[in-house]
């Protein structure tokens, strides 16, 4: 049986580790697909970190914090989504300025919450099915945002491969010209596809105070974002292969102190540094087929677009 | 109502020069407005932040101090950009530099020779070289974005630097302070008046901002990277070849960053901590952008980062404001100015939706 806690608590720790990648990562996968390349995303979860914990803590309602998170990053992929979309600015540079942006605008507004207790979303907890040994806890003990990042990746699968909408979406960003020929409105697509991004950030970096550690700290997001793009990349923009790849990485950054735990000798900082030195190893791995990533990849990713007149 | 792009037959040069004067303008208005909303009075708070600190004899030395990192970085990030290869990872190379210049002091510290400083600016300005070479070599071989793994390595860089200056570099006298221990004088750079804070090390930017001027306009490197940066597919039929400018960029910006890094430990902190940057690497990026991506306008960009650094100290103390408001500042810089950037490349015209704008045909 104590084999079976050590799994359980591998697993959910896992779980924590890789949701708010998952949540970030299936926003900007919406944004790339739709031909935008934002790097704001770091700070876009910066953002709605400090906005999810603070909404929790002012009105004392977690469910408030995940709307508030959400809203937060939606709020700064405005600017972004304006200036890329609108004034056809360069999409690396102004991704950039947002994260900036973004990261200096969390650390003042959140610095009157630093050090105070935040609140911890609530776990599923259904009588009879929570309580099944490993399992139960794993499968239907999770917080809401666990159960919405699976439920997103689902939704955008279906959305993106299955419906019209999904398919105009991927046409504006494989070719924008063709599409807007055929009368599709790429700014409002593309507007969508980004606010939706922002929104999914925000619901990221809102997992990472009020589910991974309930508090607001600076810096928190400490890369996550970076991380999360490397894993859009990963994923070949399919939805379910950034579950794999955002699983994988759980389980890179959480090894490393379960290793710790088990009596491995290594300073914290080499094992802080695993998930980083794991993202550049999969970026050249994953970048060396290139026929893989020429079959999936957004055609118009990260090319402004000027309607010809 | 709605906003239409119409390209300009020629870029505008003349936009291009006013872009960042109206980015700052605008980038004062917002201030003022926070001002307001964080309850100072916004006429003060701008006169704290972007005057009072150019009215003190001191603290225009430190406005130098504080510019020469930025802008000795910035000049080698502006080669990269103009190049379309984009190095983020400045601040992960600037500490990489640090560390390896720092070795010199830090394991030898009985070493009192004139050899010692010149050895550690070698030192930095290879370690920063070797560091910004990775993300290149990546790029090149395998096709990984730099983006990326410049940024990843940075991390990486300041967690190396952490355990260093906690473990086996920390100063044994130190009470458990996580710092090195402080460099001897032959291991410190020379300062240009007794007691002063302003050090030769600060020179190295004007000589770096005129050496990038004088080979970008007139050696065939400087072309390529133009070139490669402006048209790739023309670059690559003039037999330049787009992997050796990603690597030369990535090398000479890594090796100035590299530079700054140990300029400002053996320069300006006297030691290893830490933190040795508030940001520099990243602050960079801005001043690259504000500079025009020049290497002389990066020095009056680089005054300006520094003003807003100097100026948030200043607040600070004075007005008890917090020192990330600078931070949301020099955001909030970069993002107003690509959107005023805008403006070189197009006309911006508001019309009505659904009716053809008048002047249409006679535009041609």
């Amino acid at each position: 049986m104590a084999d079976f806690a050590i799994v359980t608590a591998i697993v959910l720790t896992v779980i924590t580790a890789a949701t708010p990648l998952l949540l970030a990562g299936i926003g900007e996968l919406v944004a790339e697909r739709a031909g935008v390349l934002n790097l704001g995303l770091e700070g876009m979860m910066a953002v709605g970190a400090v906005g999810g914990f603070a909404g929790a803590a002012l009105t004392g309602s977690t469910t408030v914090g995940i709307v508030s998170a959400g809203l937060a990053g939606l709020l700064l992929a405005v600017p972004f989504a304006f200036l890329v979309i609108n004034l056809a600015a360069n999409q690396v540079a102004t991704g950039l300025a947002l994260t900036l942006l973004g990261l200096g605008a969390s650390a003042m507004f959140g610095e009157s919450f630093i050090g105070k207790p935040g609140l911890k979303l609530p776990a599923l907890d259904i009588p009879g099915l929570t309580s099944i040994p490993v399992v139960g806890r794993i499968v239907f003990g999770q917080d809401a945002l666990v159960y919405i990042s699976f439920l997103l990746v689902a939704a955008i699968s279906w959305f993106l491969f299955r419906t019209r909408a999904g398919l105009m979406l991927r046409a504006v960003g494989d070719s924008h010209d063709s599409a807007h020929n055929l009368g599709i409105p790429v700014y409002a697509v593309r507007w969508a596809a980004v606010l939706f991004g922002g929104c999914c950030a925000g619901l990221g970096g809102g997992y990472l105070s009020l589910a991974y550690t309930p508090l607001w700290t600076e810096n928190m997001t400490a890369g996550r974002g970076w991380i999360a793009l490397a894993l859009v990349v990963f994923a070949s923009w399919l939805p379910w292969r950034l579950v794999v790849g955002a699983y994988l990485f759980g389980a890179v950054a959480i090894l490393g102190f379960h290793a710790q735990g088990l009596g491995v000798r290594v300073s914290s900082q080499f094992i802080s540094m695993l998930p980083y030195l794991a993202t550049i190893a999969v970026l050249v791995v994953i970048s060396r087929n290139k026929l893989v990533l020429r079959a999936n990849t957004p055609a118009c990713l990260g090319r402004p677009f000027v309607p010809a007149r | 109502m709605r906003l239409d792009l119409v390209p300009r037959p020629e870029p505008s040069g003349r936009m291009a020069l006013l872009s960042p004067v109206i980015a700052t303008v605008l980038t004062l208005a917002i201030g003022a407005a926070l001002f307001l909303v964080l309850g100072v009075d916004p006429a003060r708070g701008l006169y704290v932040y972007f005057v009072e600190p150019l009215t003190a004899g001191w603290s225009l030395v430190e406005l130098v101090v504080k510019a020469a990192p930025l802008a000795l970085i910035a000049v080698g990030l502006a080669l990269c950009f103009r190049a379309n290869v984009w190095n983020i990872g400045a601040e992960g190379q600037f500490t990489i530099g640090a560390v390896c210049g720092s070795a010199i002091p830090v394991l030898l510290p009985d070493w009192q020779s004139p050899a010692v400083l010149p050895l550690m600016l070698l030192l930095g300005l290879l370690g920063g070289a070797l560091y910004g070479a990775v993300p290149a070599v990546l790029k090149n071989r395998f096709g990984a974005s730099e983006i990326l793994t410049s940024l990843m390595l940075t991390y990486v860089a300041l967690l190396l630097l952490d355990w260093l200056v906690r473990g086996p570099w920390r100063d044994p006298g130190s009470y458990n302070f996580p710092e090195s221990v402080l460099f001897s004088s032959a291991a410190t750079m020379p300062v240009m008046g007794e007691g002063s804070r302003l050090h030769w090390g600060v020179l190295f930017a004007p000589l770096a901002a005129l050496l990038a001027y004088l080979r970008l306009g007139t050696s065939v490197q400087g072309f390529a990277i133009k070139v490669t940066g402006a048209a790739p597919r023309a670059a690559r039929f003039s037999g330049f070849s787009g992997g050796a400018v990603t690597l030369g960029v990535f090398v000479v910006s890594g090796a100035l960053a590299g530079l700054a890094g140990i300029v400002e430990v053996a320069g300006t902190i006297g030691q290893l901590r830490p933190t040795i940057s508030p940001g520099y690497g990243f602050a960079a990026i801005i001043v690259a952008f504000v500079g025009r991506l020049h290497p002389l306008g990066i020095l009056v960009a680089a005054l300006l980062l520094a003003l807003t650094y100097l100026g948030g100290e200043g607040a600070q103390v004075t007005l008890g404001l917090s020192a990330n408001v600078t931070r949301l500042f020099q955001g909030l810089l970069l993002v107003i100015l690509l959107g005023c950037d805008t403006l070189i490349a197009y006309r911006i015209r508001f019309e009505r939706r659904g009716r053809p704008a008048a002047g249409e045909a006679s535009r041609g």
